[in-house]
């Protein structure tokens, strides 16, 4: 085994595992991360978040424009606020617009959906730090049970 | 009370043992490089440690891989969730069997074979005789083994990932009908490049310091006779199993606990 | 005539078993000094301590002058260029060349250019009569060829001492002739001092000018041979003529023959 054939095995070798780690890369893994590149932040206060965890997907219409970056309890009643990082291509929010906790498919995980509002000469575009003021928090399995029982024994 | 004794004893061995390997790296580590000298020992080390082990690495991710699928498959259609076995095999590889398997293969074929050899050059009288000549055998056969063997080991995890995958996806789609394009898009919306990728090639860096340290140590200081090298190649693979494993679930409560 | 190597009153254990009480001798500079003694009697463990791969509890090893237990790792490094050590199983590098193992000290320490690297590796395997057999692997070498040709390797950097650990042990009577010729001849022509260690006594004879012999963990003649042959004690006698039983008795220590055969106490 003489020298040169061994400096061309190892970098044959080499060469296989910058392929595999492109395959992985590219083929794999979920590389058209909204979250690279430049993002802002945005606020909503809801009453309940359910099961939404930091790194959950915020949507608009289905598609991916933002994550979740921090989840705390705000004020001297504990409101749940979540922050999230949206990316700067979708910076045309106004403050009419909806931020909804929802599921996706029946068990599938949690994610917060926006729907921007109408736009009007008197509307503000939320900036960086900006709150969203309307917000439909999560279901919570056990208020829509009491509600069914409710409705069913009024019948 | 001589069952104290002989715990305590053994404890306080092993501790010593770890002391004295601890100090053997740092010599063979530290010290001004010298990349003339050392770069063609590296080069052959990373022949005899990486590519030889590639076969046996690749056929195993393949088979591995195939499994996964295999079994993923049949497991999930009970649940009606066929359209979750791409993410359900790329993060089972990813993230554990990938780093784990390649390591535990890598301490039998690779890690005993530096155990044997090392152990074989103390045998021969070859330490000695470079130690007489002037020249720090711990620099000059215990170091280029090191890097080959902490530069080779996360390369090959990498390969066995890709070949895992590659493997899941023909049982999967080619032979057993999973949609092709849900295969890999549902696989691709799972996998996190940070959390899934970045996360198992730092698990396959730690295993590979852990194996090869393992394996030159137990070499450097096997008894030089015959029973003694054997004793020490079968204490490498064991140790470095063991090792591995324990460091896995640690690192995988630190990871993704 | 001086003395290349000092030994003074050396004591030296390895874990428990005590090798050495009270150790010394000299090795004078330029002459054969063999070393003799019963198997296991911490001979290859005297060459270790003058090069300092082992350590004495107590006393001195002193080479040159210097003592060897107390230089700093590069001093040593330094210093161990001067000697030499043939390991008795020539200890030849597996995966290098005949050439590329004798090659190895120029190219490690010296920063000699190639064709002069070449010539002088050439000029060492024609000493020992190998150099054409410069290709081969140490795996083709028979053991007496492979002795001979670590035997260049240890002369390549032109050293002042050689310290040849059973260089004769389970040799063919033509490979030990032509190993007991070398290591007289290198010995005058490049003006060395050699420590041989071996229990082949009638070789060892041959070339010694100067001899020790030790057991039970000391020094128990030394001498030139014939000193030695007329004037040792018994048990130097009995080694150098290598007689069944004398002071090294024949028997191991048991019980009177009578009594353990029939069972009688005495």
């Amino acid at each position: 085994m003489t020298t040169r054939t061994m400096e061309l095995m190892v970098g044959v070798f080499a060469a296989a595992a910058i392929a595999a780690l492109l395959f992985l890369a590219l083929q794999v893994a979920n590389t058209s991360d909204s979250t690279r590149g430049e993002t802002y932040t945005l606020i909503a206060k809801f009453d309940n978040i359910g099961g939404l965890k930091v790194r959950s997907p915020v949507k608009v219409g289905g598609v991916v424009v933002g994550r979740v970056s921090a989840i705390r309890l705000e004020g001297d009643y504990y409101e749940p606020v979540v922050e999230m990082q949206i990316s700067t291509r979708y910076n045309r929010f106004p403050e009419t617009s909806t931020a909804s906790i929802l599921t996706s498919g029946i068990i599938g995980e949690q994610y917060i959906g926006l729907e921007p509002g109408f736009i009007d000469d008197f509307i503000e575009i939320l900036g960086d730090g900006g709150e969203i003021p309307n917000t439909n928090s999560a279901m919570v399995l056990e208020n829509l049970i009491g509600q069914f029982l409710f409705s069913q024994g009024e019948k | 009370m001589s069952m104290f004794h002989t715990l305590g004893r053994n404890i306080l061995n092993n501790i010593q043992g770890v002391g004295q390997a601890s100090i053997m790296l740092a010599q063979a580590l530290v010290g001004k490089p010298q990349p003339r000298k050392m770069l063609p020992l590296l080069i052959r080390q990373l022949y005899v440690v990486g590519v030889q082990s590639m076969l046996i690495i690749l056929i195993s991710g393949l088979f591995i891989g195939m499994v996964l699928g295999l079994q993923g498959f049949t497991i999930l259609v009970d649940f009606g969730a066929e359209q979750a076995l791409g993410p359900m095999v790329a993060l089972s590889l990813l993230r554990e069997l990938g780093p784990v398997v390649t390591a535990l293969l890598f301490a039998g074929r690779a890690g005993s074979a530096l155990t044997a050899e090392i152990g074989l050059m103390r045998a021969t009288e070859q330490l000695s005789s470079l130690e007489m000549m002037a020249v720090d055998p711990l620099r000059r056969v215990v170091a280029p083994r090191f890097w080959a063997g902490v530069i080779s080991m996360p390369l090959l995890a990498l390969m066995f990932n890709a070949v895992g995958i590659y493997g899941g996806f023909t049982v999967g789609v080619q032979w057993l009908g999973v949609d092709d394009g849900a295969f890999w898009s549902v696989m691709q919306s799972s996998v996190h490049w940070q959390d899934d990728i970045m996360n198992g090639v730092i698990k396959s860096v730690v295993f590979a310091v852990v194996v090869t340290w393992v394996a030159l140590f137990k070499g450097y200081t096997a008894t030089p006779t015959s029973p003694g090298i054997s004793a020490a190649t079968t204490q490498t693979v064991v140790y470095s199993s063991l090792a591995v494993l324990g460091l896995d679930f640690v690192l995988t409560a630190i990871m993704f606990g | 005539m001086d003395n290349l190597v000092e030994i003074k009153d050396v004591y030296f254990s390895r874990g428990e078993r005590s090798i050495y009480e009270g150790v010394s001798l000299v090795i004078p500079r330029g002459k054969i000094t063999g070393v003799l003694g019963p198997s296991g009697c911490g001979k290859t463990t005297l060459l270790r301590l003058i090069g300092a791969q082992l350590k004495a509890q107590q006393g001195e090893v002193l080479f040159a002058g210097q003592d060897m237990a107390k230089l700093g790792r590069s001093a040593l490094y330094e210093t161990r260029k001067r000697m030499s050590m043939l390991f008795q199983s020539g200890a030849l590098f597996s995966e290098m060349t005949v050439f590329e193992n004798v090659a190895f000290p120029l190219r490690e320490h010296t920063k000699l250019p190639e064709n002069i690297i070449q010539t002088i590796v050439k000029m060492k395997l024609e000493s020992v009569g190998l150099r054409g057999a410069g290709h081969l692997s140490p795996s083709e070498l028979s053991g007496g060829m492979a002795r001979r040709a670590a035997l260049a390797r240890s002369i390549v950097l032109d050293p002042e001492m050689i310290m040849y650990d059973e260089p004769f042990a389970g040799q063919d009577p033509i490979s030990m002739g032509m190993l007991v010729k070398l290591i007289d001849e290198l010995n005058d022509t490049l003006g060395l001092t050699s420590i041989v260690v071996s229990h082949d006594v009638n070789e060892v004879m041959s070339i010694a000018d100067h001899l020790i012999v030790m057991a039970n963990k000391k020094i128990v003649g030394q001498g030139t041979p014939q000193e030695l042959r007329e004037n040792g004690s018994e048990l130097v006698q009995q080694f150098l003529s290598g007689a069944p039983d004398g002071p090294v008795p024949f028997h191991f220590q048991a019980k009177p023959y009578h009594t353990d055969l029939l069972g009688v106490s005495s």
